[in-house]
């Protein structure tokens, strides 16, 4: 049981055609095996960080609500957001037994999904802090002083985070890769379904290349499967409420910021 | 790919004598299961190598699947009963002619004496890169060979096709569904029974199956209603050959006219699709309107709305609408201009 399906083509050629359905179920699993794992190491083992090291004359400065995401920050997570399940659910719903005719609403939803990360790259390279999302030195250095910590080992305090936590940039940086995995494979896939936007042309590509686009679209699908449980897990976790309501109301309170960022590398603004 | 051979493959063979027996075997063997009716279809799947069922479920002593019987008005017809003797059986020919002309006009004589209804109705699909062992669509697949810039694409879809263009091939399916026939499934859990209409599944609800059929179900009987038993009926079949072929299209109608006008309706084409396509449209358009050459044509040319044709099939356009306005208007408009 492999998996990637192969098929041969009229030239006898053994190409890839999709991955193993059953990869729905791996990727489900192990997205709620990480929930469940996380859950137990946060109320179990975990040592918690705790920093109350900020000046009053420096909190007195601080905004009584910091600025997180701006409001067209906001509207692309919460568009992205709705594209993202709704493609998750018209590509895995009919795969496990619930039939309906989701070709159609899968590829709109991608085509928003796809024009909401055009948005976004735009956005972020020209009107946002590009460099802020990406892990830098600091957070590498953070990352293993946390993990040395967590694990009993000695090692010096974690500094605080810029405006966005490691886990956070760790996540954003997978989902880009995901992301843009099933969206650049999945414009081209367009091009072998009736839309009113391509004429069909299945010989675009080999059926080599057609079969490893599958693959790779299949694979980051599943992928996001269990990205999506794990970002939903986080968005709902007691501690992260703040951050959640950030996305929804565009700013975390000062208290909020004092504690876990650091002025230096994340300037508060109102 | 396919590689002809005239001898079987190996399976496992099971002949039950009842439904019980039939639906525990089916439960029991799941998805290694096949279900043979007339083996028809069956034989070419399995002779090809295409197919390859661990077990196969012949069904032909099962003696409750067979026979005609009469059903407050309407009918009852066991699911092993023969094309032959449906569309012999006297209640059928006198209540409900478009079965028996729809069934009579399936393949050859010999054929029909052993192809049964639900084996008619079940059957898979005709496209020939499907039977000839390609992985497409259909067969789980990533690819409609038949939907290419080069393909030879005659006898597929011009409606409702998602990446698979190949259509149903039954000719008693549209009879059917014109009578509100309903299909009585039966599986391990209990019995259901969905109306003929529904029975029939396009590519864009599951692309690798025909019909609602599922492992482990089992076509038990069709009924007929008496909802539309000695109205007026409208069978007609288009096939590159009289004598033995598959429908290029056909189209089946039933109607009641009151005072000339259209007061009941309903039409039904095959093989312009994966499914019958019940024209509902069309009948809303018609209900009400006088049965003449003129609601004919209004008919047909709202029959094609939507149609696209591939490289070969676009003759199928004008013969779905005349096809269409036939068996709104009727035989005696045939010879309009």
């Amino acid at each position: 049981m492999g998996v990637i399906e192969f098929a041969t083509s009229p030239w006898g050629q053994t190409v890839p055609i999709h991955i193993a359905f059953y990869l729905i179920w791996v990727a489900a699993i192990a997205g709620l095996a990480f929930l469940v794992c996380h859950a137990i190491w946060v109320a179990f083992i975990a040592r918690k960080e705790v920093h109350v090291d900020f000046a009053p004359e420096a909190a007195a400065r601080v905004p009584e609500k910091v600025a997180r995401h701006s409001l067209a920050a906001r509207l692309f997570h919460w568009v992205m957001a709705v594209a993202m399940l709704a493609l998750l659910i018209t590509a895995f719903l009919p795969k496990v037994g619930y039939q309906f005719p989701w070709v159609t609403y899968h590829w709109i939803s991608g085509l928003v999904l796809t024009a909401s990360i055009l948005f976004h790259i735009i956005h972020a390279s020209f009107w946002m802090d590009f460099w802020s999302i990406w892990p830098d030195k600091i957070d590498i250095e953070d990352g293993k002083r946390r993990w040395l910590r967590a694990t009993g080992k000695t090692a010096p305090a974690p500094r605080k985070f810029a405006k966005y936590p490691m886990e956070n940039k760790m996540y954003h940086l997978v989902i880009v890769l995901a992301g843009l995995s099933v969206t650049l494979t999945g414009v081209f896939m367009m091009k072998r379904v009736r839309t009113p936007f391509f004429t069909r042309n299945p010989y675009l590509f080999s059926d080599m290349t057609w079969g490893l686009m599958y693959v790779l679209h299949g694979l980051a699908g599943v992928g996001l499967i269990a990205l999506i449980m794990v970002h939903i897990y986080f968005a709902l976790r007691p501690e992260k409420l703040v951050i959640t309501k950030s996305m929804v109301f565009g700013t975390i309170p000062r208290e909020h910021y004092l504690e876990h960022h650091d002025p230096e590398r994340w300037a508060a603004t109102k | 790919m396919a590689i002809i051979r005239d001898i079987m493959p190996a399976f496992e063979l099971f002949q039950p004598a009842t439904i019980d027996d039939t639906l525990r075997l089916a439960d029991q063997h799941g998805k290694d299961a096949w279900m043979m009716a007339g083996g028809l279809d069956t034989f070419d799947w399995l002779k090809d190598r295409i197919k390859r069922p661990k077990v196969v479920i012949d069904l032909s002593q099962v003696s409750e699947l067979r026979g005609v019987r009469e059903m407050n008005g309407g009918l009852e017809i066991g699911a092993m009963t023969t094309l032959t003797e449906v569309a012999r059986h006297l209640v059928v020919r006198e209540k409900f002619s478009i079965l028996s002309t729809g069934a009579e006009s399936a393949a050859s004589p010999q054929i029909r004496n052993q192809g049964t209804i639900g084996g008619n109705v079940s059957q898979d699909a005709r496209c020939w890169y499907y039977r000839g062992g390609w992985k497409c669509y259909r067969a789980g697949g990533n690819i409609c060979f038949a939907d290419t810039p080069t393909a030879i694409n005659r006898e597929h879809a011009i409606l409702h096709a998602d990446r698979c263009v190949a259509v149903n091939p039954s000719d008693s399916a549209p009879a059917l569904i014109a009578l509100e026939a309903q299909m009585v499934i039966r599986n391990k859990q209990g019995e259901r029974v969905v109306n003929a209409e529904d029975y029939f599944i396009g590519p864009s609800i599951d692309i690798t199956r025909m019909t609602v059929l599922k492992p482990g179900d089992l076509l038990t009987a069709i009924r007929i209603p008496a909802t539309w038993a000695g109205t007026q009926f409208y069978f007609e079949k288009v096939r590159d050959r009289q004598v033995w072929d598959f429908p290029l299209m056909n189209v089946a109608s039933a109607m009641v006219v009151t005072d000339g006008k259209i007061d009941r309706i309903r039409i039904v084409v095959n093989a312009a699709a994966a499914h019958p396509l019940r024209l509902a449209a069309v009948e809303d358009a018609v209900r009400g309107q006088p049965r003449n050459a003129a609601t004919g044509e209004m008919a047909g040319k709202l029959a094609i709305t939507g149609a696209e044709p591939l490289r070969y099939n676009g003759y199928k356009i004008p013969l779905m609408r005349n096809l269409v306005k036939r068996a709104v208007s009727g035989v005696e408009e045939v010879k309009w201009a």
